[in-house]
């Protein structure tokens, strides 16, 4: 039976085999086509070797998450092979060029198709060198699963550009020798096809932090600093990138101290600053995080979870920073904490931040992961709408309202209020000149150790969350109202959990999925109101400890029934949440 | 160095002109400080070197860590930023970069600069960001009660070092050549007049400079005492006015001048090389800043950004 617009293809080999340049080459084919493309990619912390693959799951119908099960397997290497062949499903195919040697026992013959397909030798023959062998398998998997070829030639044009005629033409021939391989030979005995839709629209395949730093920018994000770690570095990479079309300056600092403290300089003259990190530079921040909330300084910290402690697992998705970033810092005082979980919710949050952390004067912590770094996802392009992007500067003093106000007028940095937010005036005008600082103070900035004013400063400071209470962002509900199971979850997780709720109802067993993207100051009230109606609860998270379920009982007293947890470093499928959640509550799938 | 001078000011990009008087700087709060105490002269001098040009209150931002010294900042009335210890250094190249508008002097103790701070310092001097860097180098920890510091010499006894300390001290003059720092010299707290005339040569040089004041701690420094330092010190410039700072060869000696004579004045100075700032060609059209006003107030096409991934 042939299925058309459904299919999960996985691309192996090692590093500098270029897997990734070629499964985002078949991404924007397919997008290109009106597809909804998924992309997840898994790599190693390492620049030459090791196992890389990039998974691309393609269907007219959106989609939220990748499958566990294949139905092609490209190979460039031999571990691609012994890693992954299982996966596929019965009928499924692995292309692999001829001369690759991998045990044949490994794959069960009766089940998937293998093809050995001359790779090398059509770009040997075609081009005169073998490097184009990638672009020959490209044109193998086309061939194979019918996809018009004028796609491919598209993108092969546009991504060699660059690189003059010469190497566009020989991709070119190469491509379709490859394609005229594939559909010649095994495209009749292959059931999985791709076509591309009629009218394709264009939409949007991007990654959660391509999308969070639309976001930001937009909201005036003007100054990043940070120090390279993965997963954070694409955030810096990006403004970097867009630096001279949008005047953002960004700065590579010596270590993590130093980026998070010049973001909070930056702030604290008055423009909107963003540092980015993961969980060990985050670890550094730690100091000056309590500085930003003494100081009252908004500044945005990305921090991109990946598997821990220590180095732990560098290139690996992991969710164990939830209760680090909520707690991180000695002495109390007020943050903000979101953890968007897909693409549209980091475009938000890329505004959102800033807006809070500047209405209420603290920083905020935004959580992602390796998962988010790079996972591509589809979006309308519609849905990332600009024109709802409004700057949000609070009770913010302008240079013209300082310029009316009167020689006896004194500013008072801190003043008390009975929202707890002091009206902000940035360095610079002769009306406000004041001193801040990370000792406690009085209104006006000096240090002070009265208890009096101690606590009126303490009680300010943390009443403001108060304030940003009534602004998070408020948890999701996805699915029926009414379910006999309930799915807890945040952050990364989103797109699997969704996807297996669906397919749990599908299945006759009713289920709603309730996700949190703010998580502090947490969102109680609404947690309550879940567990008052929820029948049974699964909280699903990828750490060990299970902090999510952690936090809810400490804020609300609600125990979750039970816990799925997972940290072997990969993300979660929406056949692993199925999975996991029927053995959770003792059906046999 | 006139008290009163009628000068035009920098405040965000605004033209007035303004009344300097050191009354301008006049802190409502009174200092904390041991009676004595060598602070109270860095005080006074740094007062007098930013009326003596010209600057007002607002003109500048003064940055601090922790430490006895670091109170400075609200011991005068001026934009301040009294920050944590050792990080003061980050915090002032933050605020620089964000406006350069603003004259930014950090202040910092010895422990503070040189110790906690030492990555920090030597990123700044490489970096060469047009910030001055008044150090108060008393060789002691001042306000957690008298530990040994990375400028305490070897042997230097004290409640952590019982039997002297171990490490030998920090250099920070070498250090700063050493490390790229553009301008560098030396100054005394028992001779205010000598070191307003270096945090001002000090502020009007553009990039990284460092004024290492020694500043005597008569509450936990019984070995370098005012005594001890004014037995020591003398002006470069009066013993030698051919003295080159640029020269680097002269300055690397004078570098390593200390303990029975220490000199006092401009030690090096490369007024050639470029500030961080003037290398970055965006800052060149203003202050980020006025930039991102700008951006707030959304005049850019960020609809484009989608055609990236289409
Ligand atoms: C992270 C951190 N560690 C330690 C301290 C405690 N502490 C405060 S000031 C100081 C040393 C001060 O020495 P110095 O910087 O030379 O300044 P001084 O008091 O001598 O002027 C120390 C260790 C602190 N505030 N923060
Ligand atoms: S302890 Fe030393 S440095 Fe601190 S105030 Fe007293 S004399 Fe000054
Ligand atoms: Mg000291």
């Amino acid at each position: 039976m042939v299925q058309v617009n459904d299919i999960n293809i996985k691309m192996g080999g090692e590093a500098g085999q270029g897997v990734e340049s070629s499964g985002a080459g078949f991404v924007r084919a397919l997008a290109k086509g009106g597809l909804y493309i998924y992309g997840l990619q898994d790599y190693q912390s390492r620049i030459r070797g090791g196992h890389n693959f990039y998974q691309i799951r393609a269907s007219e119908h959106p989609i939220s998450s990748f499958s566990s099960n294949l139905q092609m397997l490209m190979a460039f290497d031999n571990e691609t092979v012994t890693e992954h062949a299982h996966e596929l499903v019965e009928g499924g195919a692995i292309i692999f060029d001829e001369g690759l040697k991998f045990n044949r026992a490994d794959v069960d013959a009766g089940k998937v198709k293998l093809i050995a397909a001359p790779l090398k030798k059509i770009a040997k023959e075609v081009a005169g060198d073998d490097i184009m062998a990638n672009t020959a398998a490209l044109g193998v998997l086309a061939g194979i699963t019918g996809y018009e070829i004028s796609f491919m030639e598209d993108v092969i044009r546009r991504n060699f550009k660059r690189k003059g005629q010469a190497v566009v033409d020989a991709n070119l021939a190469v491509v379709q020798r490859g394609y005229a391989f594939g559909a010649d030979n095994h495209a009749a005995d292959y059931q999985w096809k791709l076509q591309p839709m009629p009218n394709p629209k264009q939409r949007m395949v991007l990654t959660a932090h391509q999308a969070f730093c639309m976001g930001a920018v937009a909201a005036g994000c003007r100054f990043n600093a940070a120090y390279p770690m993965t997963p954070g570095t694409t955030i810096i990479e990006w403004m970097t990138a867009h630096a001279g079309k949008y005047d953002i300056l960004t700065k590579q600092t010596e270590d993590e101290l130093s980026a998070i403290l010049m973001a909070i300089g930056a702030a604290h003259a008055g423009v909107r600053s963003l540092t980015n990190t993961s969980g060990g530079g985050f670890d550094l921040m730690t100091e000056a995080l309590g500085l930003a909330g003494m100081t009252e300084t908004p500044v945005v910290i990305v921090e991109a979870q990946r598997g821990g402690p220590s180095t732990g697992l560098p290139t690996k998705t992991e969710q164990p920073d939830l209760e680090p970033v909520i707690h991180a810092g000695h002495g109390e005082f007020p943050r903000l904490v979101m953890a968007p979980g897909n693409v549209l919710e980091a475009f938000h949050a890329g505004y959102r931040s800033f807006n809070l952390a500047e209405k209420y004067q603290m920083p905020c912590i935004v959580l992602t992961d390796m998962m988010l770094s790079t996972t591509q996802e589809t979006i309308e392009p519609e849905d990332m709408d600009f024109s709802q992007v409004k700057v949000e500067r609070g009770e913010y003093i302008s240079k013209e309202q300082l310029d009316a106000m009167t020689e006896e007028w004194t500013y008072l940095r801190h003043a008390v209020t009975p929202s707890g937010v002091s009206p902000r005036a940035v360095p610079g005008h002769p009306k406000a000149v004041y001193i801040t600082t990370g000792d406690e103070h009085d209104e006006r900035g000096y240090i002070t150790e009265d208890p009096p004013t101690r606590v009126a400063q303490m009680d300010k400071r943390m009443r403001k969350l108060e304030g940003a209470r009534q602004e998070i962002a408020k948890p999701t509900l996805h699915g029926p109202e009414d379910a006999d199971l309930t799915l807890i979850g945040w952050g990364s997780t989103y797109g699997a959990m969704k996807m297996a709720t669906d397919i749990l109802n599908a299945e006759g067993i009713k289920t709603n999925f309730f996700h949190y993207i703010d998580l502090w100051p947490f969102p109680a009230k609404e947690t309550e109101a879940l567990f008052a109606k929820a029948k049974h609860t699964i909280t699903i998270e990828q750490n060990f400890t299970g902090q999510l379920a952690r936090l809810m009982r400490v804020e609300t007293g609600c125990v979750p029934n039970g816990k799925i947890l997972r940290y072997d470093g990969h993300p979660f499928s929406q056949e692993d949440v199925v999975a996991a959640v029927k053995k959770e509550v003792n059906i046999n799938g | 160095m006139a008290d009163t001078l009628v000068r035009p000011t920098t405040g965000q990009g605004i033209m007035m002109v303004n009344k300097v008087d050191i009354k301008m700087y006049q802190s409502p709060e009174k200092s904390t400080w041991c009676p004595g105490c060598g602070d109270f002269g860095i005080l006074a001098a740094l007062k007098q070197a930013l009326v003596g040009l010209g600057l007002a209150p607002h003109d500048a931002l003064v940055v601090s860590g922790i430490g006895c010294g670091s109170k400075l900042p609200h011991y005068l009335r001026v934009n301040a930023f009294n920050s944590i210890h050792g990080r003061a250094l980050a915090v002032a190249t933050g605020i620089k970069l964000a406006n350069h508008n603003l004259k930014v002097i950090a202040v910092t103790g010895d422990g503070d600069g040189y110790g906690i701070g030492g990555n920090h310092l030597i990123h700044t001097m490489r970096r060469n960001p047009d910030i001055t860097h008044v150090v108060e180098n008393n060789q002691v920890y001042g306000l957690t009660k008298g530990q040994y510091s990375p400028t305490s010499e070897h042997g230097y006894l004290s409640s952590t070092s019982p039997d002297g300390s171990i490490e030998v001290a920090i250099n920070p003059i070498a250090l700063g050549m050493a490390m790229g720092a553009s301008f560098i010299a030396r100054g005394f707290s028992s001779d205010p007049k000598h070191l307003a005339q270096m945090i001002m040569l000090a502020v009007q040089h553009k990039g990284y400079s460092l004024v290492d004041v020694l500043q005597p701690c008569i509450t936990y420094n019984h070995v370098n005492s005012n005594e001890w330092y004014k037995e020591r010190v003398y002006k470069i410039e009066a013993e030698n006015p051919n003295y080159d700072s640029t020269d680097r060869d002269a300055a690397w000696q004078k570098a390593q001048e200390w303990g029975t004579r220490i000199p006092l004045g401009v030690i090096y100075a490369d007024p050639s090389r470029p500030t961080y700032e003037d290398q970055v060609p965006l800052l060149q059209r203003g202050s980020l800043l006025e930039l991102s006003e700008r951006a707030m107030r959304s005049d850019y096409d960020y609809e484009s950004l989608k055609a990236e991934y289409m």
